[in-house]
């Protein structure tokens, strides 16, 4: 049930985050989901696209440091208080969130989140036994 | 301008005799080397059994050349010539691929040391009315407790604070009226552009002259700092294969540096051939020092480019005086007064197992202070995606190279095939510091 992000390595750069998102367009790649962990010289892009293989292939093939990791996407109801009954019933669980962030699209009414924990499997099944509905790469794919 | 000697005698020797007393000390020396297994293989291949077999100055010239390495492969003791037990002393440095040196000197050698450093001192100008606040790092690195022993020698009142915290330095200065530092000469420039922050204006000091040293620098730099603080700057110049400072020192007429030839046999080579070449020419200084018994050193390479004067100072002292440093034969940087070798820090980024093959070392100026920051490129097959563990991947090597070379650097990440790559010999040093 998990989907797989990408984490691309990125040098503080002038352009070198459009060049890696051109990339990706040039080959009819869609980001789905993004966010940027940065630090003070370098940032770490996290991506979840429709073509994740393809991705990572042409990643791999330009020679750009990635990695393949992971993560869970959840559908998290679309109103005030819908993320923090998702994370109640993780804290509940002690299931650990490393990080978590949007998607661009929603799924029907709901919002997507996307949350990388530290034990996957355990966190899958908290969340399909709560009633929380966990997106597949399918439905990714078909956004 | 007023001259004063701390040993009138020996300062103002004529030359004649200042070579018999050179060849007299020589041959001591000879003797003392005989009793380390490094130079009693090198003395007897030269068919030297006993000092007594130098002729003269010029037999020096036959004997091969002692290096650096000869010094790590001789370490620990390979170049003691007393019982250890007679030791009083022993400075050692970092050693560029993991072996130290290590210099031994027995009171005698530490009273004849300090001996050169009183003499520097006076020749300056400082008297035992002096209040001396030693800016330079103690501890197993000589510039701080050579100079703090000639300054007690002197009868100055001596401050051994050591380098660092600026603020402490400063108020220092201004609780004991501190008339005489020594410091680097960009440490100096650093203080002084602090001072404001601290409420203190340069006339607010006390300070008339400065002992400068660890750091090559221009007659610029010197002029500068004796404008800012309204002082005199003395360069000085010395090596701790060579027990430290002391080699060589301004007098005050500061037209280069007095090099102590009663101690020292000095020559200039040519650092391709070997060959020994006249005052006046440029290349690599060899000094020879007579006045250490626990650990004589014969025609030791400093690796630093110079040049001789032998015309007469005004100051009437015969010993020849030593140009500024202009160079270094090989790679050695000199990063806020520490010396540093690429190949220390190629070493330490090329064990990390996250780091990638090439790398990069660059200096700049940041105010008067030297910044280093060594970059790195990852290697693909580590990185897990978490940034976090790059961060505290970075401050693992900036722990490992502090450790390694006493200086803490920024180290930055850079992704594989950024840095420039080169074919054949790679030039992995920036140096952007400008002359000051």
């Amino acid at each position: 049930m998990n989907i797989t992000q990408l984490s691309v390595f990125l040098e503080n750069r002038k352009g070198r985050l459009a060049e890696v998102c051109s990339l990706l367009g040039r080959h009819q790649i869609n980001i789905r989901a993004l966010t940027i962990a940065e630090t003070e010289s370098f940032g770490v892009l996290r991506i979840v696209v429709d073509k994740p293989d393809e991705a990572a292939a042409l990643l791999k093939e330009h020679r750009i440091t990635a990695n393949v990791t992971n993560v869970v996407a959840v559908e998290v109801p679309d109103k005030p208080g819908g993320l923090a009954g998702v994370l109640k019933v993780l804290a509940d669980h002690d299931v650990n969130v490393e990080y978590m962030y949007g998607f661009v699209e929603k799924s029907s009414d709901n919002a997507l989140m996307v949350f990388r924990f530290d034990a996957v499997e355990a966190a899958i099944k908290v969340l399909s036994d709560s009633g929380i509905k966990i997106v597949g790469a399918e439905h990714i794919r078909g956004l | 301008m007023d001259v004063a000697f701390w040993n009138r005698e020996i300062e103002t020797m004529d030359r004649r005799r200042l070579t018999e007393l050179q060849v007299t000390r020589l041959r001591d020396t000879l003797d003392q080397a005989l009793h380390t297994p490094f130079y009693r293989r090198r003395l007897e291949k030269a068919q030297i059994q006993s000092g007594q077999d130098l002729r003269g100055l010029e037999d020096l010239r036959t004997l091969p050349f002692t290096t650096k390495d000869d010094l790590r492969q001789s370490f620990p003791f390979g170049l003691l010539a007393v019982d250890f037990s007679e030791v009083v002393r022993l400075h050692s440095s970092s050693g560029t691929t993991g072996v130290p040196t290590v210099i031994y000197l027995t009171q005698d050698d530490l009273d004849r040391w300090t001996d050169l450093l009183a003499r520097s001192i006076v020749a300056t100008g400082c008297t035992s009315k002096d209040v001396f606040q030693n800016m330079m790092t103690y501890g197993l690195f000589t510039g701080g407790l050579g100079l703090h022993y000639g300054g007690e020698r002197v009868g100055m009142t001596v401050i051994p604070i050591g380098g660092g915290n600026t603020q402490r330095q400063i108020r220092v200065m201004k609780d004991f009226k501190t008339t005489v530092v020594h410091i680097t000469p960009s440490y100096l420039l650093h203080i002084h552009s602090r001072l404001a922050e601290f409420d203190t204006r340069p006339e607010d000091l006390s300070l008339r002259r400065a002992f400068l040293g660890a750091e090559p620098h221009s007659e610029n730099t010197r002029r500068k700092l004796e404008d800012l603080y309204g002082i005199d700057a003395y360069n000085s110049y010395g090596l701790s294969e060579m027990n430290g400072p002391g080699v060589a020192f301004e007098c005050v007429y500061k037209q280069d540096m007095h090099i102590w030839e009663d101690a020292y046999v000095v020559e200039i080579i040519d650092p391709a051939t070997g060959e020994v070449l006249d005052d006046g020419q440029k290349g690599e200084l060899v000094l020879t020092i007579l006045t250490r018994r626990a650990m004589p050193l014969l025609r030791y390479r400093t690796r630093d480019l110079a040049f001789l004067h032998a015309e007469p100072c005004p100051c009437g002292r015969t010993h020849r005086r030593l140009s500024r440093i202009l160079g270094r034969t090989d790679d050695m940087l000199i990063i806020n007064g520490v010396n540093v070798f690429p190949s220390q820090i190629e070493e330490v980024v090329m064990a990390v197992p996250e780091v990638g093959t090439n790398y990069q070392i660059q200096v700049d100026k940041v105010g008067a202070l030297d910044r280093l920051t060594v970059k790195v490129e990852i290697y693909p097959k580590m990185f897990t995606g978490e940034a976090a563990l790059l961060d505290r991947l970075k401050a693992r090597i900036a722990e490992k190279l502090r450790a390694s070379i006493t200086i803490n650097p920024r180290v930055e990440l850079h992704e594989p095939g950024v840095l420039p790559a080169f074919e054949g010999k790679a030039k992995r040093v920036v140096d952007n510091r400008q002359e000051m």
